[in-house]
């Protein structure tokens, strides 16, 4: 036995696939025969069936070999992929006509792709550019088995579409609407978010200082400021619209609103954080107001600014987005999201939210980067 | 000692009560000390007995509540604004987002001086301390040894004649404490400046100093005046002289005479 290392992922694959084997057809033909006993009938997998199995079967078989770790990864995320691939390029044309031997199959290829990241996850190269390869390839294969999976469930179970579309539809969706999105992005993000965020970020960072600087400003704003937060974007929204009228400008209002307290909270506690010690050593230098602010307590405050920053980024987003539903030319995220729903356009209303999600990740991101060039002393980011 | 040479720090009569929850706290009762030009004088007593309070009253970092004290003949007010002494603290309070470097010259951005004085001076301090080849570095990337004599070095960069140490190897190593203390000594020799130190060690504050200030708690008073008799030159092994010894005893029996070890 000393050839063999079994994982119970291939052990439970190759289960499944014998389970297939003896179930019989992986899908119904398009026509009953019975039926229409002189319509041409089109077998489903009439092909590629014994591809799927062997592949299957082989791959695990393979894996359970004592071989290197590389190799078996390799082996197991060809198999996995190629069935993967096979089974949802056969179920095309015969949609909502999978049998159990399709699930049966799907789940036994499902199995070889966990067990081929776990077998990476397992690695540990020696070279930096494996070690950073690899920090790309494991979340990859995971987010493709996450699409893999819900391709295959839409499309064999023949979800309706107004329900779930396959992702293969969202992304044909996004790559014939590139104009109409590209668009809203525009008007949405570079308009109403870039705005609203920047001026309600520095609003509520310059808030935060005067507070701390006068002292009845400290006293009677904060409390306001808290009220503030407490408003319901839902119904602040329409009257800023009244107010700004339906372009950007009331989008971009609401967005300040949402962004101002976040800013406020964390700079006060922030200008707050420097040591005693710290603004004793200004004091012997006889240091003033703004130079102690400048060179101590804002430097010492850049953690808790960055955190506002990006809570920030993600609220702007969507407070930009709501806000659109209350009133907008016809132009927008949210405007597209609110009338393509009415219109059953659900592939519509998926494409704009897979650009959200990506605008709002590159957002945060581009923000977490300038946070560890700018905080690269703290202790979280230089680690420890 | 101090008819000779101007005072440095003259306090009379000098109380401090602090307003607590717990009512009223006599932090310092009626201290009368005379400090001259170029004198390294020691406070020592338990936790409790004022010793930083009385460092930071030179300072000005507290407002004494009774008495008179001046420094370099002006209030520590003015003395503060006029950057009359470096003040270093129990720890480093390097700034983290700074190079060495730029920690050194931080007083020295403060006080506004052009670019190139502060290189110079920057470079001139860090010999003073042997750090020269670490101004790159971060504080972090430093030992905790190395990162108190860059706090010196931030001290002695803008050249006040006065030198407020509040224990600042309390949190070393014996064995760097000993080295550190050797060469403050020498740069002590070297500089002619005045030396405030404040220490809860029996020979760290015989070593090093020309007077030693005891003090006792509640109220925080001083409790004796010792002259060391030592002489300047002092190599590591003179802490096993008789000489040496008789002073530590002095110390410790100041110590106890104000009842410090009662608890």
């Amino acid at each position: 036995m000393s050839w063999l290392k079994p994982s119970w992922q291939a052990v439970l694959a190759i289960v499944l696939c014998v389970a297939g084997l003896a179930l019989g057809a992986i899908a119904a033909p398009k026509v009953d025969p019975l039926v229409q006993p002189a319509g041409t009938l089109i077998y489903p997998y009439a092909a590629t069936s014994w591809l799927i199995f062997g592949a299957l079967l082989l791959a695990a078989l393979i894996s359970m070999a004592r071989i290197p770790s590389v190799v078996e990864a390799v082996v197991l995320f060809i198999g996995a992929h190629l069935v993967a691939w096979l089974l949802i390029g056969g179920i095309a044309g015969f949609e909502g006509l999978a049998r159990a031997p399709y699930f049966l199959l799907l789940t036994a290829a499902w199995l070889l792709g966990w067990r081929c990241v776990a077998v990476l996850s397992g690695l540990r190269p020696m070279a930096s550019w494996a070690r950073s390869a690899l920090r790309l390839v494991i979340p990859a294969i995971f987010g493709a088995w996450i699409l893999i999976l819900w391709e295959a469930v839409t499309r064999g179970a023949g979800i309706p579409f107004i329900l779930l579309p396959p992702p293969s539809a969202i992304g044909q969706r996004i790559a014939s609407s590139l104009p109409v999105l590209g668009a809203d992005v525009r008007q949405t993000i570079f308009k109403a978010v870039i705005f609203g965020y920047i001026v309600g970020s520095g609003a509520g960072f310059i808030t935060a200082v005067l507070a701390d600087r006068v002292p009845f400003l400290r006293r009677g704003l904060l409390p306001i400021g808290n009220m503030v937060s407490a408003l319901p974007i839902i119904g602040v929204a329409p009257i800023m619209v009244m107010w700004f009228g339906f372009d950007w400008q009331s989008k971009a209002a609401v967005v300040i609103i949402m962004t101002f307290f976040p800013m406020l909270v964390n700079t006060v506690a922030g200008l707050a954080a420097s040591g005693h010690m710290e603004r004793d050593l200004m004091r012997t230098y006889a240091s003033g107001y703004w130079q102690t602010l400048l060179k101590l307590r804002l430097p010492a405050a850049a953690p808790f600014i960055f955190n506002a920053l990006k809570i920030n980024s993600t609220l702007a987003l969507i407070g930009a987005i709501v806000a659109e539903f209350f009133g907008t030319p016809v132009v927008g995220m949210g405007f597209r999201i609110s009338t393509e729903v009415g219109r059953m356009n659900i592939d519509m209303v998926w494409a704009e939210i897979a650009v959200a999600a990506l605008a709002g990740s590159v957002f945060y991101g581009v923000v977490a980067l300038v946070e560890r060039a700018v905080t690269f002393w703290h202790p979280s980011v230089r680690g420890g | 000692m101090t008819g000779t040479s101007p005072a440095v720090v003259a306090a009379s009569r000098l109380g401090l009560t602090f307003q607590t929850n717990d009512g009223p706290v006599q932090a310092l009762s009626n201290v009368d000390l005379t400090i001259g030009k170029g004198e390294f004088v020691s406070f020592i007593g338990p936790s409790g007995c004022g010793k930083t309070t009385l460092l930071r009253v030179i300072a000005d970092l507290e407002k004494p509540t009774s008495g008179t004290i001046s420094v370099n003949g002006m209030t520590p007010e003015q003395a503060r604004e006029k950057r009359a002494y470096g003040y270093v603290f129990q720890a480093a309070a390097l700034f983290p987002w700074r190079t060495i470097e730029r920690n050194v010259g931080l007083p020295l951005e403060i006080m506004g001086l052009s670019k190139a004085e502060q290189a110079e001076r920057i470079k001139r301090t860090l010999d003073l301390v042997n750090l020269s080849g670490f101004e790159k570095k971060y504080p972090w990337q430093l030992s905790g040894g190395m990162q108190q004599r860059a706090s010196i070095a931030r001290a002695l960069a803008f050249d006040a004649d006065l030198l407020l140490m509040d224990e600042p190897f309390g949190a070393l190593d014996e064995i760097v404490r000993d080295h550190l203390n050797e060469q403050l000594l020498e740069l002590w020799g070297r500089t002619n400046k005045t030396i405030c130190f404040v220490t809860h060690s029996i020979p760290e504050a015989v070593y090093l100093s020309t007077r030693i200030v005891v003090m006792s708690p509640r109220p925080g008073r001083v409790s004796d005046i010792i002259e060391s008799t030592l002489p300047k030159e002092r190599p590591l092994d003179i802490r096993e002289t008789p000489e040496f010894l008789a002073i530590a005893a002095r110390v410790r029996d100041g110590l106890r005479a104000g009842h410090s070890y009662d608890d």
